[in-house]
């Protein structure tokens, strides 16, 4: 059996990153979860927060989301979130930021959009 | 004869900047349609797994969930109508306003109530031109609507749905009491379809409550969906999953309506800039045949003075 996984990081409107990776972390409405290769098929209510991911050449980034779900079957891990935002630097803080700044641009725009 | 000959090429004129104007907004159009496909592109793995996920928990579970619930007597239901913020479409809006019309009256027919929400200028300016109510409406996004106005969408229909249907437990009546709608038992969705570049027919769906199993893309029959474990526990996933599969067949439904609108307003960009064409080589022959006749009046003119002075000259001698 590999020992690695296909993820997906999916927002509404965009895939932000697909690759074969080994960990990822993160938290669900149950509490912390920790995912590997052949992991039993699991669909979870995610909490915002972060995702951490561990790709299989030594990589490693993570992501800021304001929510979602994860959903694990056959070594394919989909993490489904409205908005997200991710760094490749492994820094969680500029991730947050991003994801932040995103959220408060899309209020100022529906905001906009209320009054006409 | 020469003013009308000015005049014709005054015309000529208007109708060369007419065409100028119609030529770019067919390719500002046509520009914007592959923008508005590849959106649809991007948001289409999200529905996937989405559509998945739903029909995971529907097949693995016994849990009857409000939003997928019949409710017992419908007597008001609700049409979302996706028309385009601005004109200049063709008969986009209005064959998409046409469609909505025959659902209501369907819906009359059955004894329902009809609530009216409305997502693009041009459909609010038909309802308020004729002094017909508006439950809500949203505009300034129709030909690139994002998420967030899908959502925003999706949540008003939802809690409209959810006071309506009669069977949703405390916590999610109380949430939708805070927001300001009226009551229905059903929500339909009106929106043009993209079928293609040449093609779009305006399209009704019932969005709730939901029939979950006829997802855009079926997983393949040989394909067997493991057994999922939920966490927490079915219940609270498919609490969260429904509504996010409802406002993401929203989105769709945006998406699509964009492309249509844009597709729309190519043709008939299209069709303007052949039709100045047609103006500018007609009214180009008639400029022609003016000058023309001028010309010939003029000669025969002048040969007709020479002809009357060879005449007096040759009496005199």
């Amino acid at each position: 059996m590999a020992n690695t996984m296909n993820v997906a990081l999916v927002a509404a409107d965009r895939m932000l990153w697909s690759g074969e990776a080994t960990v990822v972390n993160t938290r669900t409405l149950a509490g912390e979860i920790g995912i590997m290769a052949n992991h039993t098929p699991l669909l979870s209510v995610l909490e915002p927060g972060q995702v951490d991911v561990r790709t299989v050449d030594d990589g490693h980034w993570v992501a800021a989301i304001d929510g979602g779900f994860i959903s694990v079957a056959n070594n394919q891990v989909s993490i489904l979130c409205d908005n997200a935002e991710m760094s490749h630097e492994s820094d969680f803080e500029e991730a947050k930021r991003k994801l932040d700044e995103r959220l408060a641009t899309e209020q100022a725009a529906s905001g906009e959009g209320d009054e006409d | 004869m020469a003013v009308s000959l000015r005049e014709y090429r005054a015309r000529i004129r208007s109708v060369e900047s007419t065409k100028k104007i119609t030529r770019a907004m067919e390719l500002i159009a046509a520009s914007r349609i592959i923008k508005a496909q590849q959106r649809a592109q991007s948001a289409a793995p999200y529905a996937r797994e989405l559509t998945r996920a739903v029909s995971a928990v529907a097949t693995y579970s016994n849990v009857d969930h409000p939003l997928t619930t019949e409710p017992e007597e419908s007597t008001r239901a609700a049409i979302l109508v996706v028309t385009s913020d601005r004109g200049l479409a063709g008969a986009y809006s209005s064959s998409v306003i046409k469609e909505a019309e025959q659902l209501a009256e369907k819906l009359h027919a059955e004894g329902k109530e009809v609530d009216v929400y409305i997502s693009g200028r041009k459909g609010v300016a038909y309802y308020s031109f004729r002094r017909r109510e508006i439950a809500d409406s949203w505009t300034g996004h129709s030909d690139q609507p994002t998420y967030a106005v899908a959502r925003e969408i999706g949540e008003k229909l939802i809690a409209a749905f959810v006071k309506g249907a009669g069977n949703a437990d405390q916590e999610e009546l109380a949430a939708a009491e805070d927001v300001d709608v009226a009551p229905v038992q059903e929500v339909h969705v009106v929106y043009t379809r993209f079928v293609s570049m040449l093609t779009q027919e305006p399209h009704a769906v019932r969005l709730l409550p939901l029939e979950i199993v006829e997802g855009e893309e079926k997983p393949a029959e040989d394909e067997v969906l493991p057994l999922f474990e939920f966490e927490p526990g079915a219940e609270e996933v498919l609490d969260a999953l429904l509504p996010k599969y409802v406002q993401s067949r929203i989105y769709f439904g945006l998406l699509q309506a964009a492309a249509s609108e844009l597709a729309a307003r190519q043709k008939a960009m299209k069709s303007a800039t052949d039709n100045a064409e047609e103006l500018i080589k007609k009214y180009t022959r008639i400029a022609n045949q003016a000058r023309q006749a001028g010309i010939t009046q003029e000669i025969s003119e002048i040969v007709g003075g020479v002809n009357a002075l060879a005449d007096a000259t040759a009496g005199s001698e």
